[in-house]
């Protein structure tokens, strides 16, 4: 079927098989290959994106499910002059990535939680992640970045 | 993972989605947030031929105030349970359970009705409605029905709705009692339950004890008797069939049944 | 000033952050344009006999363009014929775990992989599952019966030559058998390989801690010399000691890819994952201690039994680590330490995080524990009594181990006064006595541990000094998340005085360094980094020469200003040559420098943890609420990288204590094999990390650092576990095996009510 998704900003229009999910849809068609897959289950949050301004698990969408909405990637976050946004400012003065792999995911997840929630405790943060799994970094400073970039915001 | 292949349809109102299901009957599955079937069928352990998305069915997406119940559309995502002043009010133990349900991104995508029509004893969400007394209204091509939440649950994965019926509204009297509770044992935060308990005033409800989320009926009777909570809490698992997983024993959780339950009313009743 | 030991934010970030890393499957080079996929075949059952494949519906499928079984092995090496025990690329007459790889489905686009891998055909016959351990060592069922034994190593660690019982003067032994469970490393990247056939050299992209030694499997694997391999090591997703070299399935992409003359790309998927990388772990110890009743322990036994899995890849060399470091930081009198090596129909278990090391930690960290409870002593007065004292070092320990440098005590003192120990053994009491519903406990791990992954193969380096003044530096390590782009950069700019945004850090390209051996071990910072040292100590050494020459003085005349990154002759400070010029000067050899740096000895760095959790008695749940470290691996370079090493490791090793456990069924079907069912720990269930610095230096190599990787899972392990037992020890609980569940703590304070 074809389908039209705006991810960061750009209209893109293909006629994909139905079945095709839209974390594939950004990765092999949109050529935005940030946005990763780490499990089969809607588990590990590695492919999350902001679909319509809300975090979604883009392994857990299908492309025809997102037709016609606008879709943010961690590729579409910095600003227009590729200053970093407050997220990823907080992630790299906070050490908040080593491997790299769930970053792009767990930064999405991070600003959506803040959009929510511009405030949270340190508790409120890390439920805010349950989504979202990391191996290397023993969530310590994913943590504290995102408490960091919500300082920020105030 | 990927699905196998499937056809993809869309209803744009709940119409389009009983003419589509009847169009394709048995071959069909209702999608609407899709998180608990598209995990199955990337596991291919679902293979269904056809997929009616009913995502975008915007007209049953609501919570209201009916007087003396409050009506939510099927299609309402648990995110906007959690976050409904109307639940907040006149719900709370609603809106609570919503926002326990798996994690933000889930609750992002996730229904209620999806969540009931899928039946599955170890969600939070049909616990809820059955502890709540609901009423689950059903639409299919002969008109609407009403199904008590008692009736709705037949067995795992299981409803009582028919094949080409699609779950619209669910219906919440507004509860006589104040009180509630909510406790959800988990190892980890994002887990199903391992056993929950819903509790709005003296009404009991079970997760993962059965093949079907139950009421715990001892517990209510003893409680109506004049038994006191504690004591009566220890009836939790009475009539239970509690299943065996890689999280717990039977026995395991009979005895957190029975905690659980006599925490619920403690938190109920305070 | 020097740069070493300040926080320098990673150079890395900025690229991981706005485009996100390139991962194997990421990659958009010219090379793979067209790729077809790779989907693998794998064995649903734990141990069957192949009886036939019938790949004629497969191949009959819209987009496959090939399906490759055992039968098509005819152009590569076969297995050796002398060793009855080989892993073969794919199956050939035998299954022997559940996800071993049988037959390879190559397709043209990504989806078309798993519907037309779903249409082979494989008839099996089913042989017994050997899954128990005891099981496996009687060896009713072999799982080669050509080698006549599952056991494939075994050391009984002299039990033979004891010719007096050294418990026999004991006044309190205490035994006990514990399990050291299996677990799934799960690095948040899958394996993943790429690899093209051009020009009769095969090009292969591999998600892997060692581009030298992928190149090496796959050159053996594929029958190619080395030369006709070049290995790519993309970004890394992590590896945690189950990326080491390249597996099976990269070798067998590689093989396609020359077979068909097609480029492939394959990645696993996570349920391929959990049952076909390797697994941790999976010990078994039996652990004996005596001592007296004043707290001084004389006597310690460990005998285990390693399960290795259904080939054995690195289960000898797990065992031979556990067994070499069982004794820890305690100075005892009679030790003795053995094992057995036994296959069984499960996955492979391999190197994970600590790879052996936080096997003998847990064993004798618990055993310590069950001596203090048994004695009735605080286990922190134990520890100390037993330690070795600083005097000794260097320190030869009855497993032949020679530890450089420690500070028992001291690291144990100091993370017991930042965690407030004495406060916390209060509120513990206060909540005893009210009979509370959550206790409080308290754990500890005191722990010494080998790090330096075989230094005698070193690591290798090359530095290159550019006509603009950059410098590109090489390294044979292989980060996948540690931050060498930055350390290294830290090093190089620390004795060149070249900006840091002026100098960059390249890994993982076998054409472009020929030798290296990679990232395992904790070896990174003290080889790896040192030969970086060194290369740059060797450049300084060059150019020295080189504006002697250019300035007509001698050599000795000459001195180097760090900060401007100019060389001068001493009291001539208007004329200086910038790194720019000198590289110019060196001419076309260019000015750079080659190293090898080799150690011939291994370094122990040492700590101590507190671990405080809460256990609700009456359900079992146990939370995690403090944690409380000392890790002392020697001067730090960068101490943010070496915390998020902490960090991370903490957390491997609480999901070990609290949640994480690979299960089979008793036909060794796996029941973990999704992150539905394998509890993989999340930020919930974690707290914020409380962090103690020590810096004791190594004589060993010229930084004085000791590896800092896997400390935080060793400690952090039996840190944990103890605390959960001591938070229901006055219930009369003494031991609870991990992962502590809430129905084992629950089941333990059953039994110990039951008991009493």
């Amino acid at each position: 079927m074809k389908v039209t998704i705006t991810v960061n900003g750009e209209p893109i229009q293909e006629d994909v098989e139905d079945r095709t999910l839209l974390v594939h849809f950004l990765r092999d068609i949109a050529n935005l290959t940030a946005t990763n897959i780490g499990c089969d289950t809607t588990s590990c949050g590695a492919c999350t994106v902001l679909m319509d301004g809300e975090s979604v698990k883009s392994c857990t969408v299908l492309a025809a499910q997102a037709d016609g909405a606008e879709v943010t990637t961690v590729e579409g976050l910095a600003g227009q002059g590729g200053e970093l946004h407050p997220m990823q400012r907080a992630f790299q003065a906070e050490h908040g990535l080593q491997c790299g792999f769930c970053t792009p995911g767990m930064v999405m997840a991070a600003v959506s939680l803040l959009k929510e929630n511009p405030h949270p405790t340190e508790d409120e943060v890390r439920t805010g992640l349950e989504g979202n799994l990391c191996r290397c970094t023993g969530y310590h400073n994913i943590v504290r970045a995102v408490l960091a970039a919500a300082e920020e915001n105030s | 993972m990927i699905p196998a292949s499937f056809t993809y349809r869309r209803a744009e109102s709940a119409d389009q989605a009983v003419a589509l299901v009847g169009e394709y009957g048995d071959e069909a599955k209702l999608l609407a947030g899709g998180h608990s079937l598209l995990p199955l069928m990337k596991l291919r352990l679902a293979v269904p031929e056809v997929l009616v998305d009913i995502g975008r069915v915007r007209e049953l997406s609501y919570v209201r105030d009916a007087g003396d119940h409050i009506a939510i559309g099927a299609l309402t995502r648990h995110h906007d349970l959690e976050h409904s002043e109307l639940l907040a009010a006149e719900l709370p133990l609603l809106a609570h359970a919503a926002g326990q349900v798996g994690d933000p991104q889930v609750r992002h995508r996730g229904t209620i009705g999806g969540s009931l029509a899928h039946s599955d004893p170890a969600s939070d969400l049909p616990a809820v409605v059955l502890a709540l007394d609901a009423t689950l209204v059903a639409r299919g091509p002969s008109g609407t029905r009403e199904i008590p939440a008692g009736e709705f649950f037949q067995g795992l994965f299981e409803t009582a709705l028919d094949p080409d019926e699609l779950l619209t509204e669910i219906r919440v009297p507004k509860p006589a009692t104040s009180g509630w509770s909510f406790q959800k044992f988990t190892k980890r935060a994002i887990d199903w339950a391992i056993v929950g308990v819903a509790a709005q005033g003296d009404a009991v409800a079970l997760i993962n004890m059965g093949g079907t989320p139950l009421r715990a009926t001892a517990v209510e009777q003893a409680l109506a008797g004049g038994t006191p909570a504690a004591q009566a809490a220890e009836l939790a698992a009475e009539g239970t069939e509690p299943p065996t997983d890689l999280n717990a024993s039977p026995d395991f959780r009979r005895h957190l049944a029975r905690v659980l339950v006599r925490r619920a009313l403690e938190e109920a009743r305070s | 000033m020097s740069i070493m030991g300040t926080r320098v934010v990673r150079v890395e970030d900025p690229r991981l952050l706005t485009a996100g890393g390139t991962y194997t499957d990421d990659l958009r080079v010219p090379e793979l344009a067209g790729a077809a996929y790779v989907t693998f075949v794998r064995s649903p059952f734990a141990h069957a006999r192949i009886t036939g494949i019938d790949t004629s519906a497969a191949l009959g499928t819209e987009g496959v363009v090939a399906v490759l079984t055992a039968q098509d092995l005819d152009d590569v090496p076969p297995p050796p014929a002398d060793q009855p025990i080989a892993e073969p690329m794919l199956a050939r007459d035998t299954v022997r775990y559940v996800g071993e790889p049988v037959a390879l489905v190559v397709t043209d686009g990504r989806y078309q992989g798993e519907d037309a891998a779903e249409l082979v055909n494989v008839d099996y016959e089913p042989l017994p599952a050997v899954i128990d351990l005891d099981d496996a060592l009687r060896g009713d069922t072999l799982l080669f019966p050509d080698a006549g034994s599952n056991v494939v190593a075994a050391d009984d660690g002299g039990a033979a030559d004891q010719a007096e019982d050294p418990f026999a003067g004991c006044e309190v032994v205490v035994e006990r058998t514990i399990v050291n469970q299996r677990v799934a490393p799960v690095p948040l990247e899958t394996r993943a390989a790429a690899a093209a056939w051009a020009d009769d050299r095969l090009t292969a992209w591999v998600s892997t801690q060692n581009a030298h030694w992928s190149r090496d499997a796959i050159a053996g694997g594929v029958g190619l010399d080395p030369s006709a391999v070049r290995v790519i090591t993309p970004d890394v997703g992590g590896g945690f000691g189950a990326k080491i070299g390249a597996d099976r399935e990269a070798v067998a992409v590689a093989w396609a890819a020359r077979r068909t003359g097609r480029p492939m790309r394959w990645v696993e998927t996570r349920s391929e994952n959990l049952v076909a990388m390797t697994h941790g772990r999976g010990q078994r110890h039996t652990i004996k201690i005596g001592g007296t009743r004043d707290g001084r322990i004389t006597a310690y036994h460990l005998d285990l039994v390693q399960d290795a899995g259904a080939y054995p890849r690195q289960g000898v060399l797990l065992a031979t680590l556990t067994k070499a470091m069982a004794t820890g930081v305690y100075d005892i009198a009679h030790t003795r330490a053995g094992y057995q090596v036994v296959l069984t129909n499960t996955t492979p278990v391999g190197a994970y995080r600590g790879a052996g090391r936080p096997e003998a930690t847990a064993a004798i960290e618990r055993a310590v524990d069950l001596f203090a409870a048994e004695i009735g002593m605080d286990p922190a007065e134990v520890r100390r009594r037993n330690f070795v004292t600083p005097d000794r070092f260097p320190y030869t320990t009855p497993g032949g181990m020679e530890y450089d440098t420690g500070e028992y005590a001291a690291a144990l003192d100091r993370v017991l006064a930042a965690a407030g120990y004495s406060e916390l053994r209060a509120d513990q009491e206060r909540r005893r006595a009210a009979g509370e519903p959550v206790q409080l406990g308290i754990g500890l791990s005191t722990y010494v541990e080998i790090t330096g992954g075989v230094p005698e193969l070193g690591e290798t380096a090359r530095l290159e000094v550019h006509d603009d003044g950059s410098v590109t530096a090489w390294t044979g390590s292989s980060p996948h998340g540690q931050g060498h782009a930055t350390a290294w950069a830290m090093l190089v700019h620390d004795e060149l005085g070249v900006p840091m945004d002026k100098i960059s850090v390249k890994h993982g390209d076998t054409d472009a360094l020929a030798m290296g051996i990679g990232t395992f071990g904790s070896r990174s910072l003290q080889l790896g980094g040192t030969a970086v040292h060194q290369a740059a100590l060797d450049v300084k050494e060059r150019a020295r020469e080189l504006a002697a020459n250019e300035l007509e003085a001698d050599k000795n005349d000459l001195e180097f200003d760090q900060a401007g990154g100019l060389w001068r002759v001493r009291g001539t400070p208007d004329i200086g040559l910038d790194w720019g010029r000198l590289a110019r000067l060196a001419g076309p050899d260019g000015l750079t420098a080659d190293v090898h740096f080799t150690s011939n000895k291994a370094t122990f760095p040492f700590g101590a943890h507190v671990a405080v959790v809460e256990a609700d008695v009456e359900t079992g749940k146990v939370r995690l609420v403090r944690h409380v470290t000392v890790d002392d691996a020697g001067p730090i370079l960068n101490p943010i990288l070496a915390e998020g090493q902490r960090e991370g490791g903490i957390a491997q090793g609480a999901a070990q204590a609290l949640l994480e456990e690979v299960l089979y069924d008793r036909e060794g079907n796996p029941i973990t094999s999704t992150l539905v069912d394998y509890p993989f720990i999340t930020a919930t269930e974690l707290p914020s990390f409380e962090l103690v610095d020590m810096a004791t230096p190594t004589p060993v190599n010229p930084l004085g650092v000791k590896g800092i990787g896997e400390a935080g899972t060793i400690g952090a392990t039996p840190a944990v576990q103890n605390a959960v037992v001591d938070a229901v020890s006055h219930l009369g609980v003494r031991h609870i095996d991990m992962p502590t569940t809430p129905e084992r703590v629950w089941t333990a304070i059953n039994e110990a009510r039951a008991g009493q």
